[in-house]
């Protein structure tokens, strides 16, 4: 049984924000199959009564004092940018016309 | 003979006593990067003309004050998803190929307060994800003992370029045993510390909960050297820890008298060849001639690391890499005339196959729905894993095993198949997914490939794998050979 549709590999694309030819969908759908049903095997564990593990340090908030510093001046900031204006970065138009 | 055939600490010794310059050093570097580069192909970028200035800078140093730190003036190479102020850092990644970092990774500021030389950045699976460097967006690297076979993945360059004398040491990064199965594929030391001890600041993510730097090296020594130079709290990266940093060299006695060693049977089961198999009994053998004590133990959660790690780490690197987006940085498409095609296709033409199909399967395990099923359960399964560690070192000082399954495999036999390719970390993962430390030391050859004995410690606890990793590597010539270029 397949575990992956086409349809799902599309919208995980999407979600993912790649953009996939039709090509590209069918061999990720056979893949991520593949390593899907590979995974099912956590399964066979009972883990109901087992907790999570986020992180394998004990370490709980993280805090410092709050000091105010200097940012990293604007033109190194920009310095990889593919394309900025006035200071900021610049990217084609988010609303269409 | 080369310069790089002698410790640090000799190194230093010279260039204390004035015989040796750092010039030499560096010289010698860019002397054998020219003689074997075209063969083994380490390197993606390399820093020449800056590395002879710092060179000349500290020869001036030098002449003046002779008091200087162990790794002073010593060349080293770096991983390239270590980001280095103006100097190119590109993941192996298309999509960073232009990208010169603003800043220097805490590591970096650190080898740079240990007046240590950088001669270059080196080649990996593009984002750190592979195990073999065929997944480098430039280049594929050979094993210098054998140039047909992969270098081991992700950190190959790093790797290969110490077994082939171009640098001294190197910098790599471990997430799923990137540092250890090509150290071992190589026939170097690598170590990978426990999660926490070296700072993650600089270091491009793949999985934020597992990716830890660390040196890789020729002697067992070097090692503890470069790491204790890197280690330690940084106010930059929050789950770097704040623990104390013992003196790792000084831990190096060569005593391992009544040092109780577990063999999971799980390590030399089912896939594990037998010319590995049988130099990790010989490994243990040479361990109870120097006094120490091994028992079989079993870490019974191990088969279910391999299908845990993918799911967390793929998960972990679909949000990580969420940031390459072409407005920031990088690479941006020319194919697009409104957002959200410039996202897409930026990535799409950006990110190699390998990178997309991770972010595929880590997406959908974090995506609606599936989150319990695949996510959640992954990091219980996790939780299962790290016990199965706390259990064993309740008894014992050290688990041992091997680093790989098998020798270095040959350059296009895996790549096709995604599933035996990942299966060639099936002993390195647990380590990353309990956070806790291991090294890769030269324990053997097959055919003329070289073997690694695996040694994993507890939770900061370098000092003792470092202990026995020197007490072995004394005890035996592997660590003196030298691959033929």
């Amino acid at each position: 049984m397949s575990r992956i549709s086409i349809e799902q590999v599309k919208h995980v694309a999407n979600l993912a924000r790649l953009a996939i030819t039709e090509e590209e969908a069918e061999t990720f759908t056979k893949q991520l199959d593949k390593i899907i049903t590979f995974a099912e095997q956590l399964n066979e564990l009972d883990t109901e009564n087992v907790k999570p593990t986020y992180h394998v340090l004990d370490m709980k908030n993280v805090l410092r004092e709050d000091i105010p510093k200097p940012g990293l001046p604007q033109e190194v900031v920009l310095k990889n940018a593919p394309e900025h204006k006035n200071g900021q970065f610049k990217v084609p138009s988010i609303l269409a016309e | 003979m080369s310069l790089f055939d002698h410790k640090v600490s000799d190194l230093h010794e010279l260039l204390h006593k004035k015989e040796l310059k750092v010039s030499d050093l560096v010289d010698e570097s860019y002397k054998r990067i020219t003689e074997v580069e075209s063969k083994v192909q380490a390197f993606l970028t390399l820093d020449e003309e800056r590395a002879r200035q710092t060179a000349k800078a500290l020869d001036e140093k030098i002449s003046t004050d002779a008091a200087k730190g162990l790794l002073f003036g010593m060349p080293i190479g770096v991983k390239d998803n270590i980001v280095t102020k103006d100097l190119r850092t590109t993941c192996a990644s298309k999509i960073l190929e232009n990208f010169d970092p603003i800043y220097d990774a805490a590591v970096v500021q650190k080898l740079n307060q240990a007046e240590t030389v950088t001669i270059g950045k080196l080649n990996m699976d593009e984002f750190a994800m592979g195990s073999s460097n065929e997944n480098s967006g430039f280049k594929k690297t050979h094993n210098p003992w054998n140039l047909d076979r992969v270098p081991g993945g992700s950190s190959g360059g790093s790797a290969a370029s110490v077994a082939a004398g171009e640098v001294l040491f190197s910098l790599g990064s471990d997430t799923g045993g990137s540092i250890r199965q090509p150290a071992a594929f190589c026939g170097v030391v690598g170590l990978k510390p426990t999660y926490g001890r070296v700072s993650r600041f600089g270091l491009v993510a793949f999985a934020s909960s597992l990716d830890q730097i660390g040196p890789i090296t020729r002697t067992v020594e070097d090692n503890a050297y470069l790491l204790q130079a890197i280690s330690g709290l940084d106010p930059m990266d929050s789950t770097s820890a704040n623990v104390d940093v013992p003196n790792f060299p000084g831990s190096l006695t060569g005593d391992v008298k009544g040092l109780k060693i577990a063999v999971p049977k799980e390590y030399l089961g089912e896939g594990v060849s037998e010319s590995v198999r049988q130099s990790v009994l010989d490994a243990l053998k040479v361990l109870e001639g120097l006094g120490a004590v091994w028992e079989e133990v079993s870490l019974p959660h191990s088969k279910y690391a391999l299908a845990a790690y993918y799911l967390l780490s793929s998960s972990e690197a679909s949000a990580n890499l969420a940031r390459f987006d072409g407005v920031r940085y990088g690479y941006r498409t020319p194919n697009a005339d409104n957002l959200l095609d410039l996202y897409k296709n930026t990535r799409a033409e950006g990110f190699g196959d390998e990178v997309k199909r991770r972010i595929m399967l880590g997406t959908f395990a974090l995506s609606s729905g599936y989150y319990d099923a695949y996510y959640k359960k992954a990091q219980k399964v996790r939780t299962l894993i790290k016990q199965d560690f706390e259990n064993v070192f309740e008894k014992y000082d050290v688990i041992v095993g091997p680093t790989t399954p098998t020798p270095a495999f040959k350059i296009g036999e895996n790549i096709d198949d995604p599933m035996t390719m990942y299966a060639n970390d099936i002993l390195t993962i647990p380590v990353n997914l309990a956070g806790v430390p291991g090294i890769s030391v030269p324990c053997g050859f097959d055919s003329g490939l070289p073997l690694g004995l695996q040694i994993i410690g507890k939770h900061f606890d370098e000092a003792t794998i470092y202990r026995v990793a020197h007490a072995f590597e004394q005890a035996t010539d592997y660590h003196n050979q030298k691959p033929q270029l």
